[in-house]
């Protein structure tokens, strides 16, 4: 017995190595893969560049920092109140009957393809846009709107824990106090779920950032500075999808350059979520 | 209780082991049936009519008809990742030395396409080339029609577009920047046939009854256009191969360059023989 102890502890233990592994070994070759490129094309220009023509020689990514910016602020503008507001109901005021229909078509939306969404942004969205706002439709709004449905089920399900982990006490104490349910919700709940709902927008903002095809379908991948939110824009996801099949020499190694700029970004955002208090309470 | 879990995990252990062995092993193993054509998207639907009509007449033998990109299939043909690689280009000066065997299985035209509501039935060369490098931007300056352009392109290092580039906007010209980018022809096309003010460029292949193809210069786009030289946007379909064809690729490529296999090439291109 004691035996098959040891045995399945280093066997779990090779498995949770592995995991590490893979990151490193991901690390190490995107890495190894983009850096050669600053040796012939300065790292300032590349970051800072206005201008993406690969047949040209030039390298410059910044409009698609800026446009994986742009989209991914939109998405959570427009998706975190709704998945906010959602989490607060089924947590507080959905009547068991509906959690059960509404839970499972919450998780639903999380397990649709991202393909899926995009040929739904294309055809809908970006028609609809291109009917009633300036612009050809595909756009930074288009794409905005695509992510913000896709990152509603992470923020809802995050937020929704995080709402119900205030330990009840908060709530009666308020409720004792005299205060209404919404007020209790709003002065109450909603300040001690803080950090909880925090995390859940970091975590959406890392599936909106990271988030590729639906992106390419609708954004229209112009690789230039976008300065309405109507015109079509380039995400360094995008960037990479593009043009990787095609891609040989600098500008291949441009590609995963720009992966390495978008490792760090999520690198960044993740660790935002360990600054982030861990439980309500614990910021006092 | 314990001991069933850990022989399962066991279990679940060797199974991965196994499939990861395999699958490294299967990877590289090459069949002598088997044949994989990679490369343009351009070539792509053509070499599946191919190789569908190829299997037919030799049960048996399959074929793998693979896209991403010409630049790619000159690679993979190279490295000997696919038996043949598909270019929709010409080879380039850094691709010329690879020892790849070059044979041109047909000419393909390409097609300007806009919205079948657009009134626009042709253009001139020298207005594809304004409108593509950003100095034409309405339909207004083109004489018919009004409104905004939206110019589709497809992104770089594409084949189509090399040859695009190469042929309209000549020497140091560049597409403009508020061009939509598309990934596919097919991706063009679908952006073309949603949007009445668009305009993009495809592959002859790739014409549906959703787009309007416009001819060029007072030419129409039809293979007949293209091979008496009259339809000025033309490029070449190549297979290349690692040295000269052998056994089986020899035999599909014999096959393609047969008077049957152009007799396919003919359906929407332009054949060589």
């Amino acid at each position: 017995m004691r035996r098959h102890e040891w045995l399945i502890e280093k066997v779990l233990f090779i498995s949770a190595a592995m995991a590490i592994l893979v990151i490193a070994l991901i690390t190490v070759f995107v890495v190894a893969e983009g850096m050669p490129l600053f040796q012939n094309y300065s790292l300032w220009k590349f970051l800072s560049g206005l201008e993406w023509d690969p047949n040209g020689y030039v390298f410059g990514i910044f409009p698609m920092i800026i446009g994986s910016f742009y989209v991914t602020l939109g998405a959570l503008i427009l998706g975190v109140p709704v998945a906010v507001a959602c989490a607060v109901f089924l947590a507080e005021y959905a009547p068991a009957w509906m959690t059960r229909i509404l839970r499972p078509a919450i998780e639903l939306l999380a397990g649709i393809p991202s393909v899926i969404f995009g040929f739904w942004g294309l055809v809908v969205v970006v028609d609809l846009i291109r009917d009633h706002a300036p612009g050809r439709g595909l756009s930074i709004v288009a794409a905005s709107i695509v992510l913000a449905v896709m990152i509603l089920p992470t923020v809802i399900n995050i937020s929704e824990d995080a709402i119900r982990a205030v330990p009840r006490s908060f709530k009666e104490g308020s409720l004792a106090l005299g205060a209404t349910h919404w007020q209790t919700i709003r002065s109450v709940i909603l300040p001690a779920a803080r950090s909880g709902i925090l995390a859940a927008i970091v975590l959406g903002m890392g599936r909106a950032i990271g988030e590729t095809m639906a992106v390419i379908m609708v954004a229209g991948n112009s690789p230039k500075l976008a300065l309405s939110i109507w015109e079509p824009v380039r995400t360094l996801t995008a960037n990479v999808a593009l043009e990787m099949g095609y891609a040989a020499g600098d500008h291949y190694r441009a590609l995963f350059a720009t992966g390495i700029v978008l490792f760090i970004i999520i690198m960044l955002l993740n660790s935002l979520i360990g600054i982030l208090p861990k439980k309500a309470g614990d910021e006092r | 209780m314990r001991k069933k879990v850990f022989v399962g995990l066991l279990v679940i252990l060797a199974v991965m082991f196994v499939g990861v062995f395999a699958a490294g092993c299967g990877g590289g193993a090459k069949s002598d049936n088997v044949l994989t054509i990679a490369g343009s998207t351009s070539v792509q639907p053509l070499s599946e009519e191919l190789a569908k009509a190829f299997m037919e007449k030799n049960p048996g033998i399959s074929i793998n008809v693979q896209g991403g990109g010409s630049s790619q299939g000159i690679k993979a043909a190279s490295q000997g990742i696919a038996d043949i690689g598909a270019a929709s280009r010409h080879l380039e000066e850094s691709e010329k030395g690879m020892g790849l065997t070059v044979t041109q299985i047909a000419l393909d035209g390409i097609a300007l396409i806009v919205h079948p509501d657009n009134p626009v039935n042709n253009l001139t060369l020298e207005q594809v080339e304004g409108i593509f490098t950003g100095k034409i931007t309405t339909w207004d300056e083109v004489g018919t029609g009004s409104g905004p352009i939206t110019v589709v392109t497809r992104e770089a290092g594409s084949g189509t577009r090399g040859a695009f580039e190469e042929m309209v906007l000549g020497e140091g010209g560049k597409i403009t920047d508020n061009a939509i980018v598309q990934a596919s022809n097919g991706g063009v096309s679908k952006t073309v046939a949603e949007d009445e003010l668009a305009i993009g460029y495809v592959s002859f292949g790739y014409i549906t009854d959703d787009v309007k193809a416009v001819n060029i210069n007072g030419v129409e786009p039809t293979p007949e256009n293209v091979k008496s030289g009259n339809y000025a946007l033309v490029r070449p379909f190549n297979y290349l191969t690692k040295g000269e064809p052998q056994g089986l690729v020899k035999k599909y490529i014999d096959f393609v360059l047969s008077p049957e296999g152009q007799e396919i090439v003919a359906k929407d291109y332009v054949p060589v023989n």
